[in-house]
């Protein structure tokens, strides 16, 4: 931890980190006192998700103990220190989510994935997390996937949502080929 | 002519972008954007010159083209019913007076209606020392859900004289499950509340405005920017505003997920880019705050009344309400209710008079068993007492509390034992650790409403509840703890029946808890249509076609999957 260089002597094993995207937001925010969320919430934007190699990294650049930045990505139900699938889906479990059988929902996506939650699907669209309230009561319950939210879910319609989506990738690799 | 479409968050998810694009690209800049008007079940909302179009969707919206264009049209059938606007008026807006109405994109729409002339006034005319004897004629509590009096913080932050700098923070984390009040309100009036701020740094002397709010509602930070920059633009923010010596300026801090993070201390921690954990007041935020330094923490409805308070004087929001609670309450109304979203309603109204007279009623016709209210650290208000006021004094009285607005309606299929271990889950998982009571006690109330949900309650187990609960609201530091029990101690208080029921006759009445369900095929009913035979994952039912069909109940998952396929209701649990 000793070593002093910015980037070269930092080797990541997930090849589609590339480190020198974080530069600007580093340069911007080392020296800042209590910008340790904010970096990490544009790490975290850039990659997808914190692997314990970058959080060192990050440790090291802003002179924050590995541990303490641990604490903070471990403490907050945004950070995920595992790689997800090409999309997210967020799985409303609020009050009212719940008691409109969000838990029929989670038994939709969880049957149609064959994941349980955090883990990716075999073809690599999809992981799916349980958040605590999107804050669309009144629709539920609700999915969001990506910035997109979807309302008034019934087991059968959920599945028709990830089918459309993984429709439209399979039709855009064919595009691509 | 001005035509605008509903998009909230809740509306886009209800297709109002769709809706919007379509008539944008007919009808061009007529077309404009506005937040959320509360009445989510009528999503989209399309408002053409004061009428208003409901459930529009592509086809409704190739109507509204029409009759814009004046061709011959069937845009009517969209059109609002009487019974809709009616429960709308039964609101009183203060806080949501703009939400829906004006276009949260475009400030001089906030300034055509009378926005920034209050702080214009308070900078221009009024003293500190005036715009909070102002606030404490209002009587305005803090609408986090404490309650709070506002004025009481302002003027602790404004005597506090230990440093050069002071700190105005908005709490926008709404992290209470079932709640939307916050995010309506930076999405449709993102201004009420930068002006809010704006009035209270001046009066307590901050330099700078911190808005924390929640990263899971990106539309309501790109509101808030938008609006940000176009209020330093006109030259509310920044530098000698309005030709004084005071400058001020606000900026978004987006939150990183976490309940406790409401708590002013831990809201703070989290903000210095700390694990969201709260301390020991004193000393209070007013003396030590962010960075040290004297901070002042309101929540976003709080903020987004300032305005309309300062305008209208103090004695007019005073005039509203009870004894003990003035003005009025956001509430999002969900759930089990048929005419369900954001509502505004003086103080003192009963909670029939919400759930009946502005949400009309219950969903389906079911009967109203329950409403919870102050999400995990609320609690279950029954039918018996559904002409509770609502006041701050008389809700705590319950056993529930006012909380931020979230108001969840349950009918008779809410289970509340498992209303109870869903709310604990919460905690136990949203519960920084610090206290044992809260990080260990909290976690055990689980295991015991858990193992009653599982049919595994034990005779005891109520008073252990009830023990356990009352020791951990005294073992907590802060008020996470302090009222997690509270979810489990009122469900005992009021429907001490479904736990007996769940405990001696391992039955679960609202047939919400599976393991207690036992399928059973009525022969008088079934016609063997074989239909459940082929959806059962568990290859658990047998019978021939058209006689009566047979559940094995040892290889029975409870799944439930046969109830709901089965056309003739032959299948009970």
């Amino acid at each position: 931890m000793s070593c002093k260089c910015e980037q070269s002597c930092w080797v990541f094993s997930d090849p589609t980190i590339n480190i020198s995207k974080l530069e600007p937001c580093l340069i911007k925010y080392q020296d800042t006192k209590g910008a340790l969320i904010t970096i990490l919430q544009q790490a975290q934007e850039l990659y997808g998700y914190l692997s314990p190699e970058l959080l060192a990294y990050i440790a090291h650049r802003t002179g924050v103990k590995p541990a303490k930045v641990f604490g903070v990505v471990t403490f907050y139900t945004q950070f995920r220190t595992k790689p997800t699938g090409k999309h997210l889906i967020l799985l409303c479990q609020g009050t009212a989510c719940h008691v409109n059988g969000s838990s029929a929902i989670e038994d939709a996506i969880k049957g149609y994935l064959k994941v349980n939650e955090g883990e990716i699907s075999d073809d690599g669209l999809f992981t799916y997390n349980n958040v605590a309230c999107l804050g669309c009561c009144s629709l539920s319950p609700v999915i969001m996937i990506g910035d997109k939210t979807y309302g008034n879910l019934t087991k059968e319609s959920t599945v028709e949502v990830l089918k459309g989506i993984a429709c439209a990738e399979r039709a855009e690799l064919k595009n691509e080929n | 002519m001005r035509i605008s479409v509903g998009k909230g968050s809740c509306g886009i998810a209800a297709g109002a972008a769709e809706v919007y694009d379509i008539l944008r690209e007919a009808l061009g800049d007529t077309v404009t954007v506005t937040g959320c008007i509360g009445m989510c079940y009528l999503e989209p909302i399309v408002n053409v010159d004061g009428d208003t179009y409901v459930k529009v969707d592509k086809n409704a919206a190739g109507e509204i083209i029409k009759l814009v264009n004046n061709a011959e049209n069937n845009a009517k059938a969209n059109l609002i019913k009487q019974e809709d606007i009616a429960l709308l008026n039964a609101q009183h807006r203060i806080a949501l007076e703009n939400c829906g109405v004006i276009e949260p994109e475009n400030i001089d729409d906030y300034i055509k209606r009378d926005g920034y002339t209050a702080a214009k006034k308070c900078i221009t005319e009024l003293t500190p020392d005036l715009i909070i004897e102002q606030v404490k004629i209002s009587n305005l509590g803090g609408r986090g859900g404490a309650g709070f009096p506002t004025w009481f913080k302002w003027n602790a932050a404004k005597n506090s004289l230990t440093a050069d700098k002071k700190y105005i923070i908005c709490n926008a984390d709404e992290g209470d499950p079932g709640a939307f009040m916050d995010r309506a309100v930076i999405e449709g009036d993102p201004h009420a509340v930068i002006e809010g701020m704006l009035i209270g740094a001046y009066a307590i002397g901050a330099s700078e405005g911190i808005v924390y709010v929640r990263a899971e509602y990106p539309l309501a930070i790109k509101r808030l920017d938008i609006a940000l920059a176009q209020a330093r633009e006109k030259g509310f923010l920044g530098e000698n505003l309005f030709g004084s010596e005071f400058c001020f300026d606000i900026r978004i801090k987006a939150g990183a997920g976490a309940f406790v993070c409401g708590e002013e201390t831990a809201l703070i921690a989290s903000l210095e880019g700390e694990r969201g954990m709260p301390r020991l007041k004193p000393p209070f935020p007013a003396q030590k705050g962010y960075q040290g330094s004297p901070s002042n923490i309101n929540n976003v409805e709080t903020f987004a009344n300032i305005p309309w308070i300062l305008r209208n004087g103090g004695a007019a929001f005073s005039a509203l309400g009870t004894e003990h609670s003035k003005g009025t309450k956001v509430f999002a109304l969900t759930g089990k209710i048929a005419k369900g979203g954001l509502v505004e309603v003086p103080m003192g109204k009963t909670i029939r008079d919400v759930v009946y007279g502005v949400g009309g009623g219950i969903k389906d016709g079911k009967q109203f068993k329950a409403v919870q209210m102050g999400g995990p650290s609320g609690g279950c208000i029954p039918y018996e007492l559904i002409d509770t006021e609502i006041d701050y004094k008389t809700l705590a009285a319950t056993g529930a509390i006012m909380g931020s607005g979230g108001m969840v309606v349950m009918d008779e299929s809410t289970c509340m034992v498992d209303m109870a271990r869903f709310f604990l889950d919460f905690t136990c998982k949203e519960s920084c650790g610090k206290c044992t009571h809260c990080r260990v006690g909290n976690k055990r109330l689980l295991e015991i409403l858990e193992r009653i949900c599982a049919g595994d309650g034990v005779e005891g187990d109520i008073e252990r509840l009830s023990e356990l609960s009352n020791e951990i609201k005294d073992g907590s530091l802060c008020a996470l703890g302090q009222t997690a029990p509270n979810p489990v101690l009122t469900t005992i208080r009021y429907f001490k029946n479904e736990y007996e029921d769940h405990i001696s006759r391992k039955k679960c009445t609202a047939r919400q808890c599976k393991p207690l369900l036992t399928f059973v095929i009525e022969p008088d009913k079934c016609i063997g249509c074989t239909l459940c035979i082929k959806k059962c994952p568990s290859a658990a039912i047998s019978g021939e076609l058209k006689t009566a069909h047979v559940i094995d109940q040892e290889k029975c998952i409870k799944c439930g999957e046969c109830a709901t396929v089965c056309k003739k209701n032959a299948i009970t649990s």
